[in-house]
């Protein structure tokens, strides 16, 4: 008999019980389905993070306060201080002092509601000099960026990111409108250039969704606060990527030394690079795809003992069909094969349809729970490999046992 | 372990005429310590064109009987030619292939499988001989017409009359053109109207010069073949004269 024959045997078989057929089906489909969507989710998280890590700039250091040490040895939390001043930027400019560190750029960030007509959006507002512009990587797609002569003059001009500039002004041009923040009018000079990077949910924030205002505009107009000089962050970009070691170096030692700290584990900054931030949530996103393609994975297994049971029944309540194609003719490898068929199919059908609502799924979940989700080819192809290998896999047993079947005792059965 | 003898693989003796031939064959079925012998030394010559029944009451051997003229069970000794070919001691695949290409059976249940039209239960033996699809769609529907079915070729078992399902499952046997149709009991499940008409079909199907073989434990339907064999405690009677007569 043909494998043509044998193939349509086996369909014919996966046909004419249709609600078992479909229920088998159904448990494969799950699995193949959950994951497509489970790696998805975990690649897509994972990119999404990169893209948004990158959008920060490259070879960029990024020095935030750290904890500060109190008279009596008790270390505060993280953040607490707010030890990095005007001072501090002025320092690591210096080209003779910190010789690798190409551009310093201080940011002072809060989020603000912005105001302009009847539309309103709260953003990010961060108050920086002209240095922010290629420090960050970021370029302009109109108007211009803030200038020496604005951050002098404390001047009222704003640089809206992408994201921001179209939610406050979807029908008209931005630049030279006005934009009220914290009840201070500003001027929109310019708007940043998309990233690209997708809408964020979590660990950092949307670099699109952004208002970039001079530095002494922030400090003395917009943000108040205490200390005129402090600074939220300080983004230091190296020469190149060979010198971000020797950057981190000098940075670190100046501010322990401008700061007075002797013993450097008492220092009240931290200097982190986009490596290692890249680098831990990459580990993060991996734990979690692992985890999740994991669950997928046995939702799958569980499919499979799905079709290997269905097969079981299906040999024994088929114990006299069996018996009459071997009287008829059919040698063992004959109704083995048609079995093997029967969980193929069963298997590959699953796969398929799994694969279809997979990527379904992929296309129509991210705009349910706004996570981005990646397809990857890789993992269809893959889950349909595995879906037959399973349908053939959990058929072995059952078609052997078919096959084993000795005729007569098959044609006894009543 | 092939014990045929060196002449065996030429059809000379046993002749070309002869069908079947049965060499003091025993079964023994053992069930741990207890062995129970089914068939104990039975031996039988069946020629072509015969129309033989085989009867006896149950628990007589009969069943083993047909098992083994069918192919579809070994004897524990002796020996079995089928068609000149010696099929005592073949294995699973060889068997399936001598039954598929020269035995036709008729089963008291009909045994048609419910999910296939009746031209396709009668195709199966073919498909499975590796007959082209044309052919066998085309042979398979001679079949049905022989035995007066050509109007119900696509109705499915469950649409037929229980006479009609045995029609086709003759129909079934007889496609392969196979060299012996094993009846066992093809009238067991069928009316009296209906048994008288697939007898009738298998009296035409004789005097086409086909072997047949019925078994049966009822001496009325034994009584439509040309020679009767009785068996009894795994025995054969068939020159057993006050037998035979209880029978005619």
């Amino acid at each position: 008999m043909s494998w043509l024959e044998t193939v349509r045997t086996g369909v014919n078989g996966v046909r004419s019980h249709r609600l078992r057929s479909f229920l088998t089906v159904l448990g494969i489909l799950i699995g193949i389905a959950g994951v497509i969507i489970a790696v998805g989710l975990g690649e897509g998280a994972s990119s999404q993070v990169t893209s948004e890590i990158n959008a920060l700039g490259s070879n960029v250091l990024t020095i935030t306060p750290g904890s500060s040490t109190s008279s009596t040895g008790i270390r505060q939390a993280l953040g607490t201080a707010s030890t990095l001043t005007t001072a501090d930027v002025s320092a690591l400019s210096s080209p003779i002092d910190a010789p690798d560190i190409k551009a310093v750029a201080p940011i002072t960030s809060s989020t603000e509601e912005l105001t302009a007509g009847s539309e309103t959006a709260t953003t990010s507002v961060q108050g920086t000099t002209p240095t922010w512009l290629t420090v960050r990587g970021r370029t302009l797609a109109e108007g211009r960026f803030i200038d020496n002569q604005d951050v002098q003059d404390h001047g009222a001009v704003a640089v809206l990111g992408a994201t921001t500039a179209s939610e406050l002004f979807s029908r008209q041009d931005p630049v030279g409108q006005i934009v009220d923040v914290n009840g201070v009018p500003v001027t929109v000079v310019g708007v940043l250039t998309s990233t690209g990077a997708s809408s964020s949910s979590s660990s950092t924030s949307d670099p699109d969704d952004v208002m970039i205002i001079p530095f002494t505009t922030g400090a003395e107009r917009i943000f108040g606060g205490t200390s005129r000089n402090s600074v939220s962050s300080i983004a230091v970009q190296a020469r190149s990527s060979a010198d971000l070691t020797g950057a981190y170096q000098e940075a670190d030692h100046l501010l322990l030394q401008l700061h007075g700290i002797t013993n450097p584990t008492n220092a009240d900054f931290t200097i982190t690079s986009e490596q290692s931030l890249i680098a831990a949530n990459t580990s993060v996103d991996h734990t979690l795809t692992i985890l999740l393609g994991g669950i997928a994975a046995i939702s799958l297994i569980v499919g499979g003992i799905g079709v290997m049971n269905i097969m079981l029944v299906s040999v024994t309540e088929r114990i006299r069909e069996i018996g009459l194609r071997k009287a008829l003719g059919a040698t063992p490898r004959v109704i083995r094969r048609q079995f093997l068929v029967e969980a193929s199919v069963l298997g590959l059908v699953g796969g398929v349809l799994g694969v279809v609502s997979g990527l379904l799924g992929v296309l129509y979940l991210p705009g349910l729970i706004g996570d981005p989700i990646s397809t990857s080819p890789t993992a269809a192809v893959g889950a349909l490999a595995i879906a037959l290998a399973i349908g053939v896999l959990f058929g072995v047993y059952p078609a052997s046992r078919a096959a084993a079947l000795a005729p007569i005792d098959a044609l006894r059965t009543e | 372990m092939n014990v045929t003898p060196p002449q065996g693989t030429a059809p000379v003796e046993p002749s070309r005429e002869t069908v079947i031939e049965l060499e003091r064959v025993t079964k023994v079925y053992r069930t741990g310590s207890i062995s129970v012998a089914a068939l104990r030394g039975v031996s039988l010559s069946i020629d072509l064109g015969e129309y033989v029944a085989i009867i006896g009451p149950s628990g007589s051997g009969k069943s083993t009987l047909m098992h083994i003229l069918g192919c579809l069970d070994v004897p524990t000794s002796g020996r079995y030619h089928l068609a000149g070919e010696d099929v005592s001691h073949m294995s699973e695949t060889a068997l399936a292939e001598v039954r598929n290409r020269r035995i036709g059976f008729v089963f008291q249940q009909f045994n048609l499988l419910s999910s296939m039209t009746a031209w396709q239960n009668v195709e199966l033996p073919l498909a499975y001989a590796g007959v082209s699809r044309t052919e066998r769609k085309e042979r398979a529907m001679e079949a049905l017409a022989r035995v007066g079915l050509a109007g119900r070729v696509h109705h499915r078992p469950g649409e037929l009359s229980g006479g009609q399902q045995q029609r086709v499952a003759v129909a079934r046997a007889l496609v392969t053109e196979p060299d012996l149709i094993l009846a066992d009991e093809p009238t067991g499940n069928l009316d009296s109207v209906s048994a008288a008409d697939v007898l009738r079909l298998m009296g035409e199907l004789h005097e086409t010069g086909r072997t047949l073989l019925l078994i049966t434990h009822d001496a009325e339907v034994a009584s439509a073949a040309n020679r009767v064999v009785g068996i009894r405690d795994g025995l054969l009677t068939e020159n057993d004269a006050r037998f035979v007569e209880s029978v005619r």
